[in-house]
């Protein structure tokens, strides 16, 4: 089956995981465009991380079936540096190679996997650390950053790939409050060049800004979902207004 | 109640648990504890030993035969410079050929107890253990007496000295240690780093050896050169099968020289300083590597 840009870029139907016999994703179901902003919100542990994951196989699901470009996630012959390549994903905990320079974090994939040129990895990889604002510190290590700093560079780090499909997973929870909105514009700017960006997040504000639609999941299942505007003004759910009254 | 919190000078005094520093009661054994206790010894402390040893026998001298301390001291300083160039030196090459090829095999060991290979996993660790938990006297007899004196390989016969089926049973163990010293610092970095390097579509290969391993070779250097302190310490075993090391060069002096009793503790005293003199720098060193990486991590 080939993939064409008018039918959704990831699609998940009936997703179910579990960890030995505790079941976290208990059927989650959502198809997702190219170019568009989506952010999953919820309470901890109802499986959010878990989820986007999933989409590119660093957990392997049960049953139910996940699709990227037509591509099938839930298939043992599946060749997952191929999907890896296309995916690319940013982690709460930055998750930077200590010992490798800024600059040398980013190059470090294009060069191995990808096998391209060095001296053109390098071009635009000064022009990736240029776009997240930190032309200045390519040759800093990230011991030596701050946390939105090591985080900007990550994304960076991902975006080297071209990757088709960016995936946030709580990015900016382990960061400062006032670190916090750099790595926000960053990745306002990125959704704003039309990347398909899927984001946990518990910056309510931020998803209500930036995205296309926005999904409510509780003890592994989606509760409520709706683009943003109907979604915080009109929640349904009595578990999705409990957690929206805690958290706004 | 007041207790003396580390790095504070002033005394603390508080009522309240949670600031009284804790008290732990398992401390997990030094990576690197003989060293640790070797670099720790006051440098001259051997050498008095020894003096002590050798000068012992001058007080009780005029009861012997004729043959005095001093005789044999003039004995051991005309064989020393044989002990050491003939004896000491081909120790120092036995112990640098055994932990090249200890650490070589090691590193394999080590990489295949991480394997994903389920059977790989396993059967590393099993060989592990079975060397690490052997004795190496054992071993070495082993190896000693089931490898051939020598192979023919396409009509050319290569003899297998003593000294080198050696270096074979010893480096075993060895092997079984470094193993254990890479499985541990390939654990001690975070999975989180696999994972990142994974979701940039890294092989499971280039993730080790390009994002892992560079990580914990700092980690792997101090406990690695203190293996070889204690190989070093322990190459004199060999002596018991023939390999004319400098323990067993040191017999065959004393015999040469009419097995006079009063050459026993000048001679072997002899044996032990030279391996102090040559192992505490090495201790020093392996102590402060650690100390300096513990801090930058």
């Amino acid at each position: 089956m080939t993939w064409t840009p008018d039918q959704p870029i990831i699609s998940l139907k009936a997703v179910h995981k579990s960890f030995g016999q505790l079941e976290v994703l208990k059927g989650i179901s959502f198809d997702v465009m190219k170019g568009e902003v989506i952010c999953i919100i919820g309470p901890s542990g109802s499986g959010k991380s878990t989820l986007i994951r999933c989409i590119n196989a660093l957990n392997d699901i049960q049953s139910g079936s996940i699709t990227v470009e037509g591509q099938e996630v839930n298939d043992p012959g599946l060749d997952k540096l191929e999907l890896r390549k296309k995916v690319g994903m940013v982690f709460q905990q930055y998750n930077l190679f200590p010992h490798k320079t800024a600059l040398e974090n980013v190059m470090m994939a294009p060069i191995l996997v990808l096998k391209q040129d060095k001296v053109e990895v390098e071009e635009r990889a000064r022009k990736l650390m240029a776009k997240v604002r930190l032309e200045d510190k390519v040759d800093a290590y990230p011991g030596e950053l701050s946390g939105g700093q090591q985080q900007r560079v990550a994304i960076a780090r991902s975006l080297a790939m071209n990757p088709d499909i960016m995936l946030f997973d709580e990015v900016t929870s382990a960061l400062d409050p006032e670190t916090v909105k750099e790595v926000l514009v960053t990745i306002k700017d990125l959704a704003a060049e039309g990347m398909t960006c899927i984001l946990v997040t518990h910056e309510m504000g931020f998803a209500r800004e930036i995205a296309d639609h926005i999904y409510f999941t509780d003890r592994g299942v989606i509760v409520e979902h709706g683009p943003p505007a109907t979604f915080f003004a009109e929640a349904k759910d009595p578990r999705t207004r409990e957690f929206l009254s805690q958290i706004l | 109640m007041t207790r003396a919190i580390p790095g504070v000078t002033a005394a603390a005094t508080t009522d309240l648990p949670v600031l009284l520093s804790h008290r732990a009661l398992y401390a997990a054994p030094s990576e690197i504890g003989f060293s640790r206790w070797l670099a720790n010894l006051p440098p001259w402390a051997p050498f008095m030993l020894v003096a002590v040893a050798v000068l012992w026998p001058l007080t009780a001298m005029a009861q012997g035969t004729g043959y005095t301390t001093a005789d044999a001291l003039d004995a051991l300083w005309r064989w020393m410079p044989f002990l050491i160039f003939s004896g000491f030196v081909f120790t120092i090459i036995i112990s640098f050929m055994t932990m090249a090829i200890g650490t070589v095999l090691g590193v394999f060991l080590g990489l295949g107890q991480n394997s994903p290979n389920r059977l790989i996993a396993k059967a590393s660790w099993f060989v592990t253990q079975v060397f690490r938990n052997s004795p190496w006297l054992v071993i070495l007899f082993i190896v000693m007496l089931s490898f051939p004196f020598e192979f023919e390989i396409g009509g050319v016969v290569i003899p297998v000295p003593d000294w080198m089926k050696a270096v074979i049973g010893l480096s075993l163990p060895v092997m079984a240690n470094i193993s254990e010293i890479v499985r541990g610092a390939v654990n001690s970095v975070p999975t989180a780093q696999w994972e990142a390097s994974e979701s940039l579509a890294f092989s499971r290969r280039q993730t080790l050896f390009r994002i892992i391993l560079p990580q914990c070779y700092k980690r792997m250097i101090p406990p690695w050169m203190n293996w070889y302190a204690i190989l070093t310490m322990a190459t004199p075993i060999v002596s018991i099968l023939g390999v004319e090391e400098v323990l067993n060069l040191t017999r065959q002096a004393i015999e040469a020289e009419d097995n006079h009793p009063e050459l026993l503790i000048p001679f072997y005293s002899f044996v032990l300083i030279i391996f102090f003199i040559y192992s505490y720098p090495i201790a020093r060193l392996t102590v402060r590597l650690e100390q300096r990486f513990a801090v930058k991590l």
